[in-house]
């Protein structure tokens, strides 16, 4: 079970990217638990600069704006 | 659980080169597009039942030619933005700018401002991403004014609605206002008015340094810019058909001696106004601009509409309160404040020279 955090105030793109993050979860079979950080505090304390942000298992692999779907597929099965 | 394996995505992809053949083309086609607007202009005018010298005539002709310039122009430069942007991280700039001494550090940081990639919902995470590292306080403040302030989408509709010479006038001065108060701000010392968990960071850092910058071929930036175009026009088409309408209503309508009398340089109170009133106006570039040409047209001061202009973009009221998690209100008072002024400085300055 991996745990993917989206960091975002709530924009739509941060929206976008969780449903991106569930998507390609199924698509590839992997089981996560995707947990959505929305306070500006935490996201900042996490070192993400610019929204949205992934993290997975705790390692950040992504800031700022959509994440690629072939980096997002790597990421999440690495 | 399934166990299917999947195909690596990027055999899929188009090879490069045309990619690049294709960005050329469409280049190439968007000149010879864009020289064809007037006379495309002329022609949808012609299909309605109007005189086309008549109020109606104008406004619409005014409207089918400033609608697709407006449209194109933001699509070509939100493109190229969007690519040149793809080097200029806000890590990158972080780190370019992190011990940077005040006066050279506010230029710099107002400069990477406009190429560094910046939304208003990241101004929080962006502020502490530079705190944390040791970049001064009116150093961040340069890059945050300068940020949404001197944008793109701003002087591609200057540039294209009332001339380039308004477009470059706003950009150096966007500039000079943003160097300028983040330089006041950071004299004032005001550190001790950041909120108390931001004062914490800013003593001693216990941020994580974020992410490294991906490595990007060519492609992927081309796809950047593509997305940033994307992106900027599913925020802002609304709002240009609105405000170029608008603009056609005031330019075929408007008498013109009104906007002399009530935005015209010999009424002084006039740029204090239209600056207060722009705080509570939020809205983008986009929404804004059309009638900035309008009015101009119409025999407003241009000081007085850029003073309006800067300040409906750069003093909102939702950024103050996104900011409100970081700064305390005195400190926010301040930014207002000298903010405000430096927009009054430009607005009086130029009702005095034009």
């Amino acid at each position: 079970m991996k745990t993917v955090k989206v960091y975002g105030p709530g924009c739509k793109r941060c929206e976008t990217t969780e449903q991106m993050v569930k998507e390609a979860a199924i698509k590839l079979g992997v089981a996560i638990e995707v947990e959505k950080v929305t306070d500006a505090k935490f996201i900042a304390m996490a070192g993400v600069m610019s929204t949205p942000g992934i993290s997975i298992n705790g390692k950040l692999v992504h800031a700022g704006g959509l994440p690629d779907t072939a980096k997002l597929e790597g990421w999440l099965t690495a | 659980m399934t166990t299917e394996t999947h195909e690596p995505t990027v055999s899929q992809r188009r090879p490069d080169w045309l990619w690049h053949v294709g960005v050329l083309a469409i280049i190439g086609l968007w000149y010879v597009v864009y020289g064809q607007l007037i006379p495309f202009s002329e022609w949808i005018t012609s299909l309605f039942p109007v005189d086309r010298h008549s109020h109606t005539g104008e406004a619409i002709a005014f409207f089918f030619y400033d609608v697709p310039k407006v449209m194109m122009l933001l699509t070509l430069i939100v493109f190229a933005m969007g690519v040149v942007r793809t080097w200029f991280s806000p890590e990158k700039t972080r780190a370019l700018l992190s011990g940077k001494r005040e006066g050279v550090g506010n230029v710099m940081s107002a400069s990477l401002g406009i190429l560094t990639p910046f939304c208003s919902c990241s101004a929080v995470p962006l502020f502490i991403g530079f705190v944390s590292a040791g970049v001064p306080l009116g150093v961040t403040f340069s890059f945050l004014i300068a940020a949404p302030m001197v944008n793109e989408v701003a002087l591609v509709l200057l540039f294209g609605l009332v001339g380039w010479q308004v477009a470059v006038t706003y950009l150096a001065f966007g500039l000079g206002i943003a160097i300028i108060a983040g330089f006041v701000i950071g004299k004032l010392k005001l550190e001790g008015w950041l909120q108390d968990w931001v004062r914490d960071i800013h003593s001693g850092a216990t941020v994580p340094p974020g992410i490294e910058d991906e490595r990007l071929s060519m492609v992927d930036r081309y796809r950047l810019g593509i997305e940033a175009v994307r992106e900027i026009f599913s925020k802002v088409w609304m709002w240009i058909i609105l405000g170029i309408g608008m603009g056609a209503l005031i330019h075929g309508y408007v008498p013109e001696d009104l906007m002399v009398r009530i935005m015209g340089a010999e009424a002084w109170w006039s740029v204090p106004v239209a600056v207060l009133m722009g705080i509570p106006m939020y809205t983008n570039a986009a929404g804004v601009i059309p009638i900035v040409e309008a009015l101009l047209g119409k025999g407003a001061a241009l000081g007085t509409v850029l003073a309006f202009m800067m300040s409906v973009i750069a003093l909102s009221l939702p950024e103050m309160i996104i900011l409100k998690q970081v700064l305390t209100m005195r400190l926010i008072a301040v930014f207002v404040g000298v903010v405000a002024s430096g927009i009054l400085a430009v607005g009086f300055l130029f009702n005095l020279i034009f």
